[in-house]
């Protein structure tokens, strides 16, 4: 902890009184890092770029917003002609958003593969649902803010999911709303909540690099880092690698902004919103569709709920439910097998969602939602005891180093 | 400094050897500190539920003599539609053909109406709360001729009741009187 390292007086005199640079350095240049992470691992710092990006954005069009149900459309309109840069910055926060979930979804389904929620990681996998719990709620609230038709029937329909509760499910959507129906007490609380939890994802998100920084990211391989020999230092070897990603990704970002910037939002909501009338054909934003699918698919009311709720409650306790020992699907071939058939299953429940709820449809929404439901409750439990796993390296260097791998 | 210290050691020992007088002391501090921030945080939370603006609005009154025979009008109240038909005798016939308790939510046609040709629903579907279609001539009336709710598929009789699809109950009867013969007040 010695201030002395610095050559810098001024960061020397302010270091040995406040220890940023200390930390700072302590999670850059001294943090050791698994020298074979590949590609998979930039979307952490993505999520973190793209939270950033929101929190920029959001707060600029803040400036320009007015939460009333009488000129909250104009007011966006007024952003997207006459404040200066606003379409921009509309596009941008519009887009990030969709691309934030791009992300954080790839970031989930690297952790299911390499096993990232294992022992003993489970509680920074556990923080890491409550984020992307945080981040529904906010992109919910965020799409209901310009207050056209999808915005007012999406929260029409979300809130009204609470009125399956037994007994005080009324009351309850009552409270939500703030009166009798979605207006403009609703609107309000919206923006003030909306502009509320991007801050406490970010608090979360300082827990999920604590929790990250207690025993390091996991890798590719999955074994524990052994020794000196099996890392290296995050800065500048990920440091570089992460800014070869955040390249990519503006890139792509750019490219929807100002090219399809309205590709992954839908035309209904540029009609200002009518509670006397529902669209023929409503449907939540692109990454909330497997589970809109899943809320479909159950014919029953609070059914449908439950299970959609369950689909992200399982994965809070999915570190017990795969009790496997081996964490990368690298040697594991069966698991291999399911977490793509996993894979699939959630881009069809996604499809499947933004299908009217009709015919066929139905009949695919609950073979994928039972599916969904078999990997995590019978498949996993059930592979950790049957599975036969391939011999694991015994380091890191080891296949690195193109030795023979050692028979275990 | 240290005497303190020491009182306070020699005080553990004593909480010791006297549990209870100690132990009630701190439990009472600990429920009357849940209490006071209980009392707090109840006026935050109760800030959400509906304001005394939003309850003075809560009745609409309506004249329905202008209504004729086989039309359906929409009304706003508390900020949601409410379907008012002015049905024919078939479709009354209809909502009576079928024996109430057999439904999914069972209730008689005549339990929901006041007078059988004026039929007063909240139109706001019991599923999800989107606005079936069925008011306008020409939209989808569903298999039961009543309404039909495009978000999830749930269908309606000409009484309003659930028939087919997601919807757990039937379309709400707000509560109405008739101030007059011609006008009714919602609410």
């Amino acid at each position: 902890m010695s201030a002395a390292k610095f050559s810098n007086p001024v960061v020397r005199w302010i270091d040995h009184r406040l220890p940023v640079f200390t930390m700072l350095d302590h999670t850059a240049n001294e943090y050791p890092t698994p020298k074979n992470l590949n590609y998979m691992w930039n979307f952490g710092s993505l999520a973190g770029l793209s939270l950033v990006i929101m929190i920029v954005t959001g707060i600029v069009l803040a400036m320009s917003y007015t939460a009333h149900v009488d000129y909250a459309f104009e007011s966006v309109e007024r952003i997207m002609r006459d404040v200066n840069h606003g379409w921009l910055i509309r596009y941008i926060h519009m887009n990030t958003a969709s691309f934030f979930f791009i992300v954080v979804y790839l970031h989930i389904f690297r952790g299911l593969y390499y096993g990232s929620y294992k022992a003993p990681r489970e509680l920074l996998w556990i923080l890491g649902v409550v984020i992307f719990l945080l981040m529904m709620a906010t992109a919910f609230m965020g799409y209901v803010l310009p207050w056209g038709q999808m915005s007012f029937w999406g929260a029409t329909v979300i809130t009204n999911l609470f009125s399956a509760i037994p007994l005080v499910g009324e009351s309850i959507v009552t409270f939500l709303w703030g009166g009798f129906s979605v207006d403009n007490p609703t609107l309000n609380r919206f923006f003030s909540l909306h502009y509320l939890m991007p801050f406490l994802i970010a608090g979360v998100v300082i827990l999920h690099i604590v929790a990250l920084h207690r025993f390091g990211s996991n890798n590719p391989i999955g074994i524990d880092t052994k020794g000196k020999q099996d890392t290296i230092s995050f800065h500048p070897y990920y440091t570089i690698k992460d800014i070869v990603g955040v390249a990519m990704f503006l890139l792509l970002l750019s490219v929807a902004v100002f090219f399809f910037p309205n590709a992954m939002g839908h035309p209904d909501n540029y009609i200002p919103a009518n509670p006397m009338q529902t669209p023929a054909h409503i449907v939540p934003e692109w990454y909330f569709l497997p589970f809109y699918a899943i809320l479909r698919a159950v014919p029953d009311k609070l059914g449908g709920v439950l299970l959609m709720f369950g689909a992200i409650a399982i994965l809070f306790i999915l570190p017990w439910l795969d009790r496997s020992p081996v964490r990368s699907a690298r040697f594991r071939p069966v698991f291999r097998i399911f977490f793509w058939l996993l894979f699939i299953d959630a881009i069809a429940l996604g499809y499947l969602g933004g299908k009217p709820a009709e015919g066929i449809y139905v009949t695919l929404s609950r073979i994928a939602t039972a599916w969904y439901f078999l990997h995590f409750l019978v498949i996993l439990p059930m592979l950790s005891v049957f599975e036969s796993t391939k011999p694991l390296p015994k380091s890191i260097s080891e296949p690195v180093l193109a030795t023979t791998v050692a028979a275990e | 400094m240290a005497k303190l210290t020491s009182n306070s050691k020699s005080m553990s020992v004593d909480t010791k050897q006297q549990p209870g007088r100690r132990d009630f002391i701190v439990v009472a501090t600990y429920a009357m500190g849940a209490v006071g921030a209980a009392a707090a945080a109840w006026p935050l939370i109760d800030q959400m539920n509906p304001a005394a603006d939003t309850l003075a609005l809560a009745s609409t009154e309506v004249d329905v003599s202008k209504i004729s025979e086989g039309q359906a009008i929409t009304v706003t109240w508390r900020g949601k539609p409410v379907f008012i038909r002015h049905r024919t005798p078939d479709e009354i016939a209809r909502a009576n053909a079928i024996d109430g308790s057999e439904l999914p939510d069972p209730q008689e046609d005549e339990a929901r109406v006041q007078r059988p040709e004026l039929l007063v629903v909240v139109g706001v579907c019991t599923h999800l709360g989107c606005v079936p279609l069925g008011q306008k001539t020409g939209d989808v009336k569903g298999e039961y001729d009543g309404w039909f709710c495009p978000c999830h598929g749930s269908h309606y009789d000409t009484s309003g009741r659930i028939r087919k699809g997601p919807a757990p109950t039937n379309l709400e009867v707000p509560p109405y009187s008739f101030l007059s013969d011609n006008v009714i007040r919602i609410g």
